[in-house]
């Protein structure tokens, strides 16, 4: 095998491929990338851990055609350091010569044929506009469970109904959703599938930047138990997660009794700043009152800190407290410049949606639902 | 170190034994040892009969039994101790807002704090303190106490020895280095044995001799921390405070079975009725906890705990209860576990609740965990010391049990010694006497 590529493109596909790679793998192949270079002139690095895959395909100046596997995360190391020159990709025996300039490296071959095959991603769905797909799973996956106790809440819930696309995660504290509108290959399209957070927030932040991205779901409702996403040349598969996701319709209050809305800048710098005498994320109280809200954090005991915002009540004066990160990253997750809070008592979730106008109507496409904190009796 | 002696420490004496030949006339005046009886047991109080044999705290059963072998060795009856240790801190809550228990059966009192803190100048007030207290303690629990009053916390509790048992010693103020300069140095709480044994080598015994040592030399000695703790502690030099209500880091439960259990159905119930109670002890106190820790002793004594810290603080019995379970099912229960225990930390008073909780109700409406027995528990095991009750006979202690049989000693703390007799195991007449409860 022999080629020759552009220092800027090796290093960008090698680092997206390898970035997912196990620090510990259970078998030494599986930290490796592996090489394909093809007579069409294109070279495709390729990484699969049984859980995700990554796959991309970069143009080359292919004289051998060939396979090797290579560590990944040193390919991506050397790649990025070398001097901005044509790097050229050798394989001499058991030996993987990359020579840049006047540097050169020798790494050696891992054993290919033991590398497992990469999953086949389902047929295609439909496709997305990258940027707002990237904004959604931004907005969902911060509600997704980051511990160990439930794995079915580590998951982004993804229901798909014809062109809408609805996105939900919560690690039971908060809950995010979002709807969205789509592409599909068939009109009646329907899915259910739980994507694993973290992976589909990187797959989404690296993907969304090239423009329009397809979603691979297969023919089946359930789908294959995999789901693929594809944009420019680049192809990712994460395995779903199996079980059943708790039942959140009820969740959702069905009215509200009182309704603020707030500058969302000015809300989310008062709350931090309150929220630095709020050791461990105890509380930060809020009293909605007519035209602002007072904003307290902190005990007789310690420090404490209050501020009053400007802030537009519609309905009854409330008094309600919450996790200072909690309602931080739905704040800065809304993704609007005013923020509306609804309410119904200081012990029921509160919900937190956004709209473009102070006066204007709420953009109901994206709600984080929150529950309050209680001071135990 | 303050000008009058308002410091009381009182320790009971011999206090588990004690409580054993109160509730068991016939053992009165005979050697008690109790603690675990079995081959690995470690003896808990050894009455003042058995220490003239040698019988010491700690020791181990074995050595124990060949030093005092006619003693009654019992296990012990936690409940009924905690019943009277109650009993006494209510005694003492009556002298003093500050009371810091150390133990169930050893507390300080600060005197200044209390109602009576004017006169206490006067020695005769503080000697009729310590006599009504002693007095009101033996009326209320049937228990003696040695008491210590002094100007600092050192002396109080050295004082409380001096007279042991049922005595009392008030040292007064400015007699405090004479009173302390001819005893030991092990004296001192803190010098144990190998301390006494380096300050030997370096020609030190008594309290005297150390004083004769400068700082520098005794932290040569003994290290820092301890060099200059005693080189204070030799001049009387203390003035620690008396801490009322030490703050609570953590409330658990734990409970050892009879029989080592294997059942994981069984264990999970445990651990549903143990997650409850310490819900309902956080709902009674105000708290709210964020780290939920399960504790198992292996058959062999492994000990392990595992815990488990949610995102946000809870008081939960449900979300206790998941966790602990959670934890429970990684458990290796192969050979059985001795002893479970749930407990929660990561102390608060706010929780957060779960947006999930309304739709899920309380699945066992048990309207007292604690109370209820658990119908599914095995067979009893009736172990020596334990309290019974038979229908005809009425209420005794187990005095020995094993090959199917149990003998039992009917008398109780209000009768005089009473007679022996021996039933099957199984004797459907007989059954366990709960003259308490698991507390958490």
């Amino acid at each position: 095998m022999k080629f020759r590529v552009e220092r800027d493109v090796l290093a960008e596909a090698v680092t997206w491929v390898a970035r997912g790679l196990p620090n510990h793998p259970p078998v030494p192949v599986l930290a490796g990338v592996l090489i394909v270079a093809s007579d069409e002139g294109t070279v495709t690095l390729s990484a699969f851990d049984y859980e995700v895959s990554a796959r991309i395909t970069i143009a080359a100046e292919v004289a051998e055609s060939g396979t090797v596997l290579v560590l990944g995360r040193l390919l991506a190391d050397i790649s990025r350091n070398l001097p901005p020159r044509p790097i050229d990709v050798v394989t001499e025996g058991t030996k993987v010569q990359v020579t840049c300039g006047s540097t050169r490296f020798s790494l050696l071959a891992m054993p290919a044929d033991d590398y497992p095959t990469l999953p086949i991603a389902p047929a295609v769905s439909g496709t997305i506009a990258g940027d707002v797909f990237t904004e959604a799973v931004a907005q969902v996956s911060i509600a997704a469970d980051r511990g160990d106790t439930l794995p079915i809440l580590t998951g982004v819930r993804v229901e798909i109904d014809g062109d809408k696309i609805t996105l939900l995660a919560t690690d039971r504290y908060r809950l995010a959703m979002r709807e969205l509108t789509w592409n599909p290959e068939a009109t009646d399209a329907s899915h259910v599938a739980l994507v694993p957070a973290r992976t589909l927030s990187d797959t989404a932040k690296a993907l969304g930047a090239l423009g329009s991205v397809e979603i691979h779901l297969g023919g089946s409702s359930s789908g294959d138990g995999l789901i693929g996403f594809e944009a420019g040349q680049r192809r990712a598969t994460t395995r779903l997660l199996d079980g059943e996701y708790p039942k959140v319709t009820s969740i959702f209050p069905s009215s509200a009794d009182s309704e603020s809305v707030i500058e969302t800048t000015v809300l989310v710098e008062a709350v931090k700043r309150v929220a630095l005498v709020a050791e461990r994320n105890t509380p930060v109280r809020l009293r909605f009152s007519d035209g602002q809200v007072a904003i307290e954090a902190g005990t007789g005991d310690g420090a404490q800190a209050t501020e009053a915002i400007e802030a537009v009540l519609t309905g009854p004066e409330i008094e309600i407290a919450f996790n200072p990160q909690f309602l931080l990253d739905g704040l800065g997750a809304v993704g609007t410049a005013y923020s509306r809070l609804s309410f119904t008592q200081s012990s029921r979730p509160a919900v937190l949606s956004g709209q473009d106008e102070v006066d204007g109507p709420a953009d109901t496409s994206y709600r984080y639902v929150l529950m309050p904190v209680r001071f135990a009796s | 170190m303050r000008s009058t002696a308002s410091i009381l420490h009182l320790d009971l004496d011999a206090f588990f034994a004690a409580v054993e030949q109160r509730d068991k006339p016939s053992l009165r005046g005979k050697p008690v040892i109790v603690g675990g009886i079995g081959p690995r047991g470690v003896v808990s109080t050894a009455s003042y009969e058995a220490r003239r044999s040698g019988v010491r705290s700690a020791m181990s059963m074995a050595e124990a039994r060949s030093r005092c072998p006619h003693a009654a060795f019992l296990w012990g009856r936690f409940g009924a101790y905690r019943e009277a240790s109650r009993l006494v801190m209510e005694c003492l809550g009556k002298l003093s807002p500050l009371v810091e228990p150390l133990s169930l059966d050893e507390a300080f009192v600060d005197l200044a704090a209390g109602p009576s803190s004017t006169p206490l100048n006067a020695g005769g007030d503080v000697e009729s303190i310590a006599a009504d207290l002693r007095a009101e303690i033996t009326r209320t629990t049937g228990l003696t106490a040695s008491v210590g009053v002094a100007s600092s916390k050192l002396m109080a509790k050295i004082a409380s020895e001096i007279n042991k048992p049922d005595g009392v010693c008030i040292v007064q103020p400015g007699t405090e280095l004479d009173v302390l300069g001819p005893m030991q140095v092990t004296a001192i709480p803190g010098i144990g044995p190998a301390t006494a044994e380096r300050l030997r080598r370096a020609s030190v015994e008594t309290v005297h001799d150390a004083r004769q040592l400068s700082e520098d030399e005794l932290v040569r000695v003994l290290g820092q921390a301890s060099g200059r703790s005693l080189f204070r502690m030799a001049r009387a030099d203390d003035d620690r405070p008396v801490v009322a209500d030490r703050e609570t880091k953590s409330i658990s439960i734990e409970d050892t079975f009879e029989v080592d259990v294997v059942d994981r159905e069984r264990l999970g119930r445990t651990v549903e009725r143990m997650s409850r109670s310490v819900a309902a002890k956080l709902t009674t106190n105000g708290l709210s906890g964020r780290t939920v820790t399960l504790k198992v002793r292996h058959h062999d004594f492994e000990t392990h705990t595992r815990s488990s810290t949610l995102a946000g603080p809870t008081d939960s019995p449900r979300v206790i209860s998941e966790t602990a379970h959670r934890l429970l099912a990684a458990v290796d229960l192969r050979g059985g576990l001795r002893l479970v225990g749930v407990g929660v930390s990561g102390l608060t008073d706010w929780v957060q609740d779960d947006l999930f909780d309304d739709d899920r109700p309380d699945p066992d409406p048990d309207p007292d965990p604690e109370q209820a027995p658990d119908p599914t528990e095995q067979p009893v095991t009736y172990r020596a010391g334990m309290d019974v009750h038979h229908a005809e006979h009425g209420d005794g202690w187990v005095w020995g049990a094993g090959l199917g049989r149990v003998t039992v000693r009917f008398e109780t703390r209000h009768t005089p010694p009473g007679p022996v007799h021996t039933f099957a195991a199984q004797d459907p007449d007989l059954c366990p006497r709960r003259t308490y409860t698991v507390e958490p």
